[in-house]
């Protein structure tokens, strides 16, 4: 087993270009045993370039990648402990399914004795039993995926790699499989590297996100802290669906306190934040971009903290989903959106009481996007 | 009146390529059967006589030699194109530099009509003038290079000209093929400790199955055709040893003025090309339908 202080896995300073573009730039990154990290960001940015460079199937321009603290320059993928499943399950297209799990541990080696048990155990954890003599061209969506699960894990590697493994299941299925790869986490305690560009299911899965921007992390922390203390303005709208509300205005210091003054209606509307833990100081009249999630967008029966502000504002959508009411508001030129109960009565065009509890609010630099 | 025109326009227009195709290509068909049913000698006598003229052919030695040949060359030539295109795509697939080039080089013979692949062929192996004078030249006396004169190998001069013909349009299929396979598959098996002609024999090959149908039925019907090659190479010699059906045919037909036994080769050739062909159109149809 691994010492306490020993990574699973640990990148360090790790770059690639293809010909002159850089893909990925300067990555650090460790992971704990059994922690399930998920690599998020939208397409293009790197996510599946930097899963390659951990598996070996891409050479990192510069930089290291250790893997169980053994530096993995120059290791070939099968020599890595590692198993990955693929976007496109990538599965043999003319061997059964039996074959399609056992052709690795063939290759390496394995009896034909281990081979069945491995087989026998994995097929029934995945239950897939019943399919072992078909082809892949006779499996459905959800089961080739369970089959490309299968053969990760008779490897029983010590890094499970997964890049988008759910993207091409329909809405329903990859909400089920989801929750069997949160299951089989949970049970096996693997360590596991997964890549998503869906944000649900990097919050819903992982133990720690990653987000990943032009080939760089932005952020990295437990699901609920990216959540609640997104570093910029990217992960803020990137994380969080509906997306979160941003509004403009600037900071304001009048003696010991502190107000983010927000023009609206030709007035100006004041927002105290004096508990605001601003990460460092703050200049009066700085251009702010103040955020605010739309669960904290609500009306008056949900009650809130105290630090709230009433207002009544003239909805423009509103969308139901059975447990909530998602209504657009307009806020000024702009529009911000609001979670509302379902028993609201709520007319388009019709000013609408509304709070905002300010309590979980984000502040970003108008010019650099950074949390404030 | 104009509305009649719209509908009819298209089918006007088709009329004459079709009724050329019906009369050219299944008519003659249609008499050449007739024909090797009767008796014709320079020219064509509409006398009904049965089934002689294919009793003699299938008694006719050259025959037997011309369809032996076929067998050795057509078998060879698609075994031997196969295979080598099936190696150059391969090592094309590395993603070497110059592939461009490299693949309309090998491409570039297929553009080649027979003849002039033949003709060539025919200077390369001869042996006063191609490889056996230019090593004998070299110092080596003794070399010998005979096979285009010698009745027993000419055949396989035959089949040295019509691979080099084929085999690089081969290569370009089998790329095709091995393009289109999904990458992440190679990654997963490289991941599976799988080494790289271990993935080519028992994972990319095998899903090539569809490409080496192709590819043998194009070779099939190059074969059975390649009349122009055998012509021009040897012209059916040294005697009729590298005679095929359709020189036999057409010394039949042109030489030897029995134009009943040319059309009775004819028509097995027709017979046999079709056993070839419908049961593969018959399955791409079936394909296309569901
Ligand atoms: N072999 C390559 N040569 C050149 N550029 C490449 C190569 N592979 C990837 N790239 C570029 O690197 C960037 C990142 O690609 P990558 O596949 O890692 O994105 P991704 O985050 O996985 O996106 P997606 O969510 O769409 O899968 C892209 O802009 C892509 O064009
Ligand atoms: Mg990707």
């Amino acid at each position: 087993m691994a010492e306490p202080d020993q990574s699973v896995l640990a990148i360090e300073k790790l770059s690639k270009s293809f010909q002159n573009t850089a893909v990925l730039t300067n990555i650090d990154l460790a992971i704990a045993e059994g922690s399930f990290l998920v690599l998020v960001g939208p397409s293009g940015c790197g996510k599946s370039t930097l899963l390659n460079c951990i598996a070996g199937l891409e050479e990192p321009s510069s930089g290291r990648i250790l893997i169980g603290g053994r530096d993995m320059t120059g290791v070939p993928p099968k020599d890595r402990d590692i198993a990955m499943v693929f976007q496109s399950y990538a599965l043999y297209p003319r061997m059964s399914v039996a074959k399609n799990i056992t052709f690795g541990m063939q290759v390496r080696g394995a009896t034909r004795a281990e081979q069945k048990s491995a087989l026998e155990r994995v097929s029934g954890m995945l239950k897939i039993d019943h399919l072992l003599e078909r082809r892949p061209a006779q499996l459905s969506g959800g089961q080739r995926q369970r089959v490309a699960m299968g053969r990760a894990l008779v490897r029983e590697p010590r890094l499970f790699l997964f890049d988008e493994p759910l993207s091409n299941l329909d809405a329903k299925l990859r909400v089920e499989m989801r929750a069997e790869i949160k299951r089989l986490h949970q049970r096996l305690g693997a360590s596991i590297v997964y890549v998503t560009h869906d944000q649900t299911e990097a919050m819903s899965l992982a133990t720690e996100v990653a987000v990943m921007e032009g080939g760089i992390i932005v952020q990295r922390g437990p699901p609920q802290e990216v959540y609640d203390y997104p570093v910029n303005t990217f992960v803020a709208g990137f994380i969080g669906s509906p997306a979160m509300n941003f509004i403009e205005g600037h900071i304001r210091k009048d003696g010991g306190a502190v107000r983010i003054e927000i023009p609206f209606d030709g007035k100006t509307m004041a927002v105290p934040a004096e508990h605001y833990p601003f990460v460092g100081s703050t200049e009066d009249g700085t251009k702010v971009i103040l955020g605010i999630r739309p669960e904290y967008v609500t009306g008056r029966d949900r009650a809130s903290g105290d630090e709230e502000v009433s207002l009544e504002l003239v909805p423009t959508l509103v969308e139901t989903n059975g447990f909530d009411q998602h209504v657009n508001l307009a806020f000024g030129p702009a529009e911000i959106s609001g979670r509302f109960s379902p028993r609201e009565q709520i007319e388009i065009g019709t000013p609408l009481p509304t709070r905002i509890d300010l309590s979980q609010m984000s502040v970003f630099d108008r010019k650099t996007g950074m949390r404030l | 009146m104009s509305a009649w025109l719209t509908r009819h326009i298209p089918k006007i227009a088709v009329a004459p390529s079709l009724a050329a195709v019906l009369f050219f290509v299944y008519g003659f068909i249609a008499w050449t059967g007739y024909v090797s049913l009767t008796r014709s000698r320079i020219l064509p006598r509409y006398q009904l006589e049965g089934l002689d003229q294919y009793a003699k052919l299938f008694r006719t030695p050259r025959w037997d030699v011309a369809m032996e040949n076929l067998l050795v060359f057509g078998v060879l030539f698609i075994a031997v194109s196969v295979a080598l295109g099936l190696l150059l795509a391969i090592l094309l697939d590395q993603r070497i530099r110059a592939e461009g080039a490299i693949r309309t080089v090998y491409l570039y013979p297929m553009a080649l009509s027979f003849i002039v692949t033949g003709t060539a062929w025919k200077w390369i192996l001869n042996p006063g003038l191609g490889i056996e004078a230019v090593v004998r030249s070299w110092g080596w006396e003794d070399f010998r290079f005979g096979w285009l004169v010698d009745p027993e190998l000419a055949i396989y001069t035959v089949v040295i000209a019509g691979v080099w013909q084929a085999s690089g349009f081969v290569m370009a299929l089998f790329l095709a093929g091995l393009r289109s396979v999904d990458q992440e598959i190679i990654k997963a098996a490289m991941v599976d400790g799988v080494s790289l002609p271990r993935i080519y024999a028992s994972i990319i090959i095998p899903s090539l199955s569809p490409v080496f149908l192709s590819a043998i039925i194009v070779l099939a019907h190059l074969a059975i055709k390649s009349f122009d090659l055998v012509i021009a190479l040897t012209g059916g010699g040294p005697g009729y040893a590298t005679d095929l059906p359709a020189t036999y045919m057409y010394a039949m037909a042109f030489s030897r003025g029995d134009l009943g036994q040319a059309a009775a080769s004819a028509t097995v050739m027709l017979m046999t090309v079709a056993a070839i062909i419908i049961p593969y159109l018959y399955s791409q149809l079936r394909q296309s339908h569901d």
